[in-house]
């Protein structure tokens, strides 16, 4: 062999040897580097927004925030809330505070992605209930930020029309079914709503059924009370006089009631929102839900911010929670898009200002969260795929398979 | 190239040589590659072997090793995650064996068809090709405009008489649908039928068939694939010498036995890169579902794809979620075998038959080893 060649293969090599360690040594680096330790300067917020009124407000609160403090806060705006999150979390680097359904609450924290919120200034002011619907193991895993109850809304003119008054909004299931079906006219249903739990819901807690035992240890979602509750729901869809919205061909219950395809609904108080900016032509008037065989019942949807255990500065995040906690944001928040505030003081003044919507506050005294508990929206979600079969299906049925499913993850 | 050769005998190791600077050259490849592709393979297998509940990292601190606990959640434990799993599967079974074979024949069909000298072939050509350039989001948002239960299908249906069904909100299987024309009614389903379980869903549940529901989807992807298909065979059939089929016309042979007798077994290879593509794609269906139904109505649009993302990314079981993920690749390879199988030349007669002189069957066996391009 010539010396010539040797050599130029041998700079090959400690070439190739060199780029090999090189490239290592990058990939290695941006594989390990850890997040830096630095203190953050600014604060991400992360939140499913229900549309511009809703960014625009939280924003708002947040830049006046940041005016008094120096420290800035960042408002993303997540197209799907809960894949963002998880992504954060895996990646170590998530939101510092987010907006957190109660359904949700419960896998988060068992995951250890959450930070307790304890020790959050204001924690005293919210609503017991509320808190209740945040806390897991003892510790709050969420400030609640606002909330909203689920009550029967009425077709004004159609109520004319079937010649039922003011006397006549129903207080019992009996009377419910009897107005439903006098209403079914003119090609209008009397009654429509969701299939899912969230709206048929409301009729195991009338009937005095709920999904766990008092104790949260055992599901109760087959008792007998419940099934009382969707046979009677059954037998209204059975006789022509309620439909579901999957039945309808809409989306949701407030699309249905807007379109005149049914003259009342079960709904949250966001529908003010959809019916004046969707249907302002169609006159509306909200209720309390009627008194089942057990007494009042309805249900809420709870909101809340979270603070990430991962949060790299989680005392300022803290105060921004509390920031936007407060009766001012919270009653701004309000007004932008129709929640109600999770600050019990605040009760007075959003009746005050809201006398049209008292069905929804009133309810707020009787309404029930989803339990907490790990991975219950995945059962929900169950649920709410069954009960869309449910005008031909038993509900023993679903009620058996729904609770053999929360009773796995109840004993986890 | 003798003198390489001789050169080669001479030195025996220059090539050798090379093997550095070929190394250096594939490095690039080797680290992306590496990177974005075996390293996270290689993690999302141990995912599905761990506990981990998506805190941190997946090798940290917060994952432990289960073993086959995931897999088993899937297949034998019964719960909500096998029930998924296992209905997830069958939506997907029916929609593989409905839309591979359909859109592999459409898209033979439009290509035999846009292959003739026709007026305005250039037009259709594009016409065709259309639903596979836009995206699947956008059509499927069309779709679903199209077949609302007061949209434009069921307006058109409603001309001729007839009254459509709700289409994506209707969870009914189309084969109960057919049965309970006969009788065979949903409301008592058989009992030995109804009683019996595989993977968390009932015997009579397996036989539903796709759901209305699924069948808008089942046409969507035939709309959609097919023209892609169509410029795959359009390809492979203007490949065929035309003196085949002028010899063809020749010996008498009617337009049908020339396409089955001369087409079809010289673009074999091509039917088969199509049904395996068909099958991949068919097989990871997730955008459509993910934009139009989420698994509604009553998870009768639910697929492996979907179950992963909403097992991970919204329940936190990111072991269930990979262990769905490997089971589907696994199914993937082994329908990928089958078609291998079926689409595999058959006529590899003996090497003697071919210089008989009277058989067709020679002359057909000379030809189909041509199209499939030599030896394998």
């Amino acid at each position: 062999m010539h010396p010539h060649r040797i050599s130029r293969t041998a700079r090959w090599r400690l070439a190739l040897a060199a780029v090999t360690v090189g490239t290592l040594a990058v990939t290695a680096g941006v594989a390990l580097a850890s997040p830096a330790s630095t203190k953050a300067t600014t604060i991400t917020a992360l939140i499913g927004s229900s549309g511009p009124a809703e960014t625009y407000a939280v924003k708002n609160a947040a830049n006046a925030w940041s005016k008094q403090t120096g420290i800035g806060v960042n408002v993303v705006v997540a197209s799907d809330l809960g894949q963002q999150l998880a992504q954060g979390f895996a990646s170590g680097n998530p939101p510092d505070i987010f907006y957190l359904g109660n359904d949700q609450v419960a896998t988060y924290a068992k995951a250890g992605d959450l930070a307790p919120l304890d020790n959050l200034k204001n924690v005293k002011s919210f609503y017991p209930s509320l808190r209740a619907a945040y806390t897991y193991k003892g510790h709050l895993y969420a400030a609640p930020k606002d909330f909203s109850t689920l009550a029967l809304v009425v077709n004004t003119a159609s109520w004319k029309g079937a010649r039922l008054t003011a006397k006549d909004y129903p207080k019992t299931w009996k009377q419910l079914a009897s107005v439903a079906k006098k209403l079914t006219r003119n090609g209008q249903v009397g009654l429509c709503t969701n299939p899912e739990f969230h709206r048929l819901g409301v009729f195991m807690l009338q009937s005095g059924g709920w999904l766990v035992s008092k104790d949260g240890k055992t599901a109760t979602v087959n008792s007998k009370a419940n099934v009382a509750a969707f046979n009677f729901v059954k037998s209204m869809i059975k006789n022509g006089s309620m439909k579901l919205t999957n039945q309808l061909g809409v989306g949701w219950g407030g699309e249905g009631f807007g379109k005149k395809m049914c003259a009342m609904t079960i709904e949250g108080n966001w529908i003010a929102g959809a019916m004046k900016a969707d249907y302002p032509t169609v006159g509306w008037k909200a209720v309390e839900l009627p008194t089942g065989p057990a007494g009042k019942g309805t249900l809420q949807y709870d909101g809340g911010w979270g603070l990430a255990q991962a949060s790299k500065n989680k005392p300022d995040a803290m105060a921004l929670i509390t920031y936007l906690t407060q009766t001012k944001v919270e009653m701004g928040n309000a007004k932008a898009f129709g929640v109600m505030p999770s600050v019990k003081a605040d009760r007075k003044i959003w009746s005050k200002t809201y006398p049209q919507y008292a069905a929804f506050l009133a309810s707020a005294d009787y309404s029930k969260s989803i339990p907490p508990v790990p991975n219950i929206a995945t059962v929900l979600g169950d649920f709410n795929q069954q009960l869309q079969g449910l005008p031909n299906t038993d509900p023993k049925t679903i009620l058996n398979r729904i609770n053999s499913e929360l009773q796995s993850i109840l004993n986890q | 190239m003798l003198k390489s050769v001789t050169r080669r005998l001479r030195e025996p190791g220059i090539r050798g040589h090379e093997a550095g600077a070929g190394w250096l050259f594939l490095l690039p490849v080797i680290v992306i590659l590496g990177l974005f592709l075996v390293l996270p393979i290689a993690m999302a297998v141990w995912v599905s072997f761990s506990d981990w509940t998506g805190n941190g990292s997946p090798l940290g601190a917060n994952a432990h090793w289960v073993g086959l606990e995931n897999y088993r959640h899937l297949l034998t434990t019964p719960g909500l995650d096998q029930n998924n799993f296992g209905t997830a599967l069958r939506n997907n079974f029916y929609y593989v064996i409905l839309v591979v074979p359909v859109q592999t024949a459409v898209s033979l069909f439009l290509a035999v068809i846009v292959n003739r000298r026709v007026k305005f072939v250039g037009f259709f050509r594009t016409a065709f090709y259309f639903p596979s350039v836009t995206s699947s989001v956008a059509i499927t948002i069309l779709f679903l405009f199209l077949f609302s239960p007061s949209g434009v299908i069921n307006k058109l249906l409603s001309y001729l008489g007839a009254t459509g069904p709700s289409w994506l909100y209707d969870p009914r299987g189309l084969f109960h649908v057919i049965l309970g024309q006969f009788g065979v009614g949903s409301s008592t389903p058989p009992s030995s039928l109804a009683n019996g379980f595989f993977l968390g869903v009932s015997y009579w549940d397996w036989l539903a068939g796709p759901s209305i529901a699924m069948c808008v989807f089942i046409l969507m992807a035939v709309f959609t694939t097919s023209g892609t298909f169509m410029l795959l065979f359009l390809a492979a059939l203007q490949n065929i010498d035309e003196s085949v089929n002028e010899a063809a016309e020749l010996d008498g042979a009617t337009e049908w036995r020339k396409f089955k007798h001369i087409t079809v077994p010289m673009i074999r290879p091509t039917l088969f890169t199509i049904v395996t593509l068909g099958l991949i794609g068919t097989w990871q269906i997730f955008d459509q579902i993910y934009v139009g139904t989420k698994g509604s109505p009553s998870n009768t649009t639910l697929t492996p794809a979907f179950l992963s993302f909403n097992a991970s990314f919204n329940s936190n079981e990111w072991g269930v979620g990979a262990a769905i993920a490997f089971i589907l690749f696994a199914i993937i390879v082994f329908f990928t075998v089958v078609a291998r199988l079926a689409t595999r030349n058959p006529d590899r007669v003996p090497r003697r038959r071919r210089f008989l002189p009277t058989t067709t069957g020679g002359v057909q066996a000379g030809q189909s080893r041509v199209a499939t391009g030599g030896p394998r």
